[in-house]
């Protein structure tokens, strides 16, 4: 019986906990029997006896679990063989870094989407997982359901990954290809993007290209480049005029924010991607291009966000784990 | 077939047509005008406006080209020929007017060996920032290289945004 802790139960990790009810037939036939023994958020928990089922509904009528164990308790004391840890991403890390340490030290596989602590200490958050014997699990960090971190681990394993070039960022891809469509000023389409729910109130974290500045870190890491949040070269998309996409096209290009990893360049900034080019992708899409060198070129493509595209992506760490490497 | 950048300063009467009779052959060769600078300050004793034309032709015609110039009469003061055989475009974004767009455009171009051979400006509200996307051409993939880190530093220094191709073959 495999035993879970969920950490973090707002969108992401209720859709992982709802596809766990929704697909346990075929999770178990694929890697056994499991059981959620805790969960907690922010405020609230639930640990020893309870359905997942209830548990969710719990959360979503009076929005707080039953009890009021600390998730930090929980991470250190509840029963659990793998805590997928889904808390909201904060620059620096924040309290996932502990959660994330504590479960490692304590013998525990971890899958997170979380791009904080990944970032905030790759290398030692990996080590000690090596140390201790147990896997850390990222792939919902980056790219959502796309698949990404486990292509470049695992199926490109033996390539040399010369670069990898990618739109991490749905809100900005959004918003390009709706001013290239609609020839409107960036002010106008991002209150559109507002609107529609697909940018932040508050859109900086997106728009100015922190969030695919630190998606690329990830990547970087994950392919042997050594690199920090602050060694990213990073430009927004805020400068960008209606027209330029218009004389762009005269050239046969659009625009769109590209983060690039190589061993010379770390970088993310609106760039001229060629009409007929696969990168030349629509909407909240995401896509990234690895050039190797014998596989050639590698595309991918897919919904970068998402409750259940997040959730999925953590399923397929989970399936990793346990039934990943026969 | 391999395509090259000619530059040519030819010394020209100052009378109508003049200009026509050198545009007429490089034209019927199948060569392309990429500019022309008339340099009516620099009148030559004798009268004459040079003239500085530059364009991109086949290589296997420029020979028949400079003959057949020289069979017109035509001065040729100087003749500069850049084989150019890597080219990219990129976007500039900002206040490329008040920044002087002939200066930062011309910073790529130190050694002849690269050259911006398109341009095309949209200005829409002379207050507001414009947008040009230039077309490079270098005579390898180094000097177009070096082109273009010429261009990064003077658009950081002017404040310029500048957008690069994502394509690879082309840096």
């Amino acid at each position: 019986m495999i035993k879970i802790a969920i950490i973090g139960f707002g969108t992401v990790g209720q859709g992982f906990a709802e596809l766990l009810v929704r697909k346990r037939d075929e999770i178990e036939k694929a890697i056994g029997e499991f059981k959620v023994t805790a969960i907690a958020d922010s405020k609230s928990s639930i640990s020893g006896e309870f359905s997942l089922s209830d548990a969710l509904k719990m959360k979503r009528e009076t929005g707080r679990l039953r009890d009021d164990v600390s998730a930090m308790e929980i991470v250190r004391n509840a029963e659990y063989d793998v805590l997928v840890e889904a808390s909201v991403t904060k620059i620096g890390g924040g309290d996932a870094v502990e959660y994330i340490r504590e479960a490692l030290k304590r013998g525990k596989h971890v899958i997170t989407s979380n791009k904080g602590p990944i970032v905030a200490d790759f290398d030692g958050l990996m080590k000690l997982a090596e140390k201790n014997g147990v896997k850390l699990m990222y792939e919902a960090t980056v790219g959502g359901a796309m698949p990404v971190i486990k292509l470049a681990k695992k199926y490109l394993a033996l390539c040399e990954i010369e670069s990898v070039k990618g739109i991490f960022n749905g809100t900005c891809n959004y918003i390009l290809s709706r001013m290239e469509e609609e020839k409107l000023p960036y002010e106008q389409i991002l209150k559109e993007a507002q609107e529609l729910g697909y940018a932040e109130a508050d859109p900086t974290y997106d728009v100015e290209g922190i969030d695919a500045a630190l998606k690329l870190v990830i990547i970087a890491n994950t392919i042997g480049v050594r690199a920090r949040y602050e060694d990213v070269e990073v430009t927004g998309i805020t400068q960008i005029t209606p027209e330029a996409f218009q004389v762009a096209a005269e050239k046969g290009y659009t625009i769109r924010l590209i983060a690039e990893v190589s061993r010379e360049k770390l970088k993310v900034s609106p760039r001229l991607v060629p009409l007929h080019h696969p990168l030349s992708i629509r909407g909240t899409m995401n896509a990234a291009m690895f050039k190797t060198d014998t596989a050639g070129n590698i595309f991918v493509a897919g919904r970068g966000a998402g409750k259940e595209e997040t959730a999925s992506a953590m399923l397929s760490d989970f399936y990793e784990i346990y039934a990943g490497s026969p | 077939m391999s395509e090259v950048l000619i530059t040519l300063i030819v010394e020209l009467e100052d009378r109508p047509g003049q200009l026509l009779k050198v545009l007429q052959p490089i034209s019927a060769l199948g060569g392309n005008i990429v500019g022309i600078i008339h340099q009516r300050g620099k009148k030559t004793p004798l009268n004459r406006l040079p003239v500085e034309i530059s364009f991109k032709i086949d290589s296997s015609k420029v020979e028949n080209l400079i003959e057949e110039l020289k069979s017109l009469g035509i001065i040729i003061r100087s003749f500069n020929e850049v084989k150019l055989t890597a080219t990219t475009s990129v976007l500039l974004i900002g206040h490329l007017i008040h920044t002087d767009i002939s200066d930062t455009i011309s910073s790529i171009d130190t050694d002849g060996e690269a050259e911006c051979v398109e341009m095309h400006v949209s200005m829409p509200e002379i207050s507001g920032p414009s947008t040009a996307i230039i077309t490079i051409s270098a005579s390898g993939k180094e000097k177009l290289k070096e082109a273009l880190e010429k261009l990064r530093e003077v658009c950081r220094r002017k404040e310029i945004t500048i957008i690069e191709p994502v394509n690879e073959e082309l840096i």
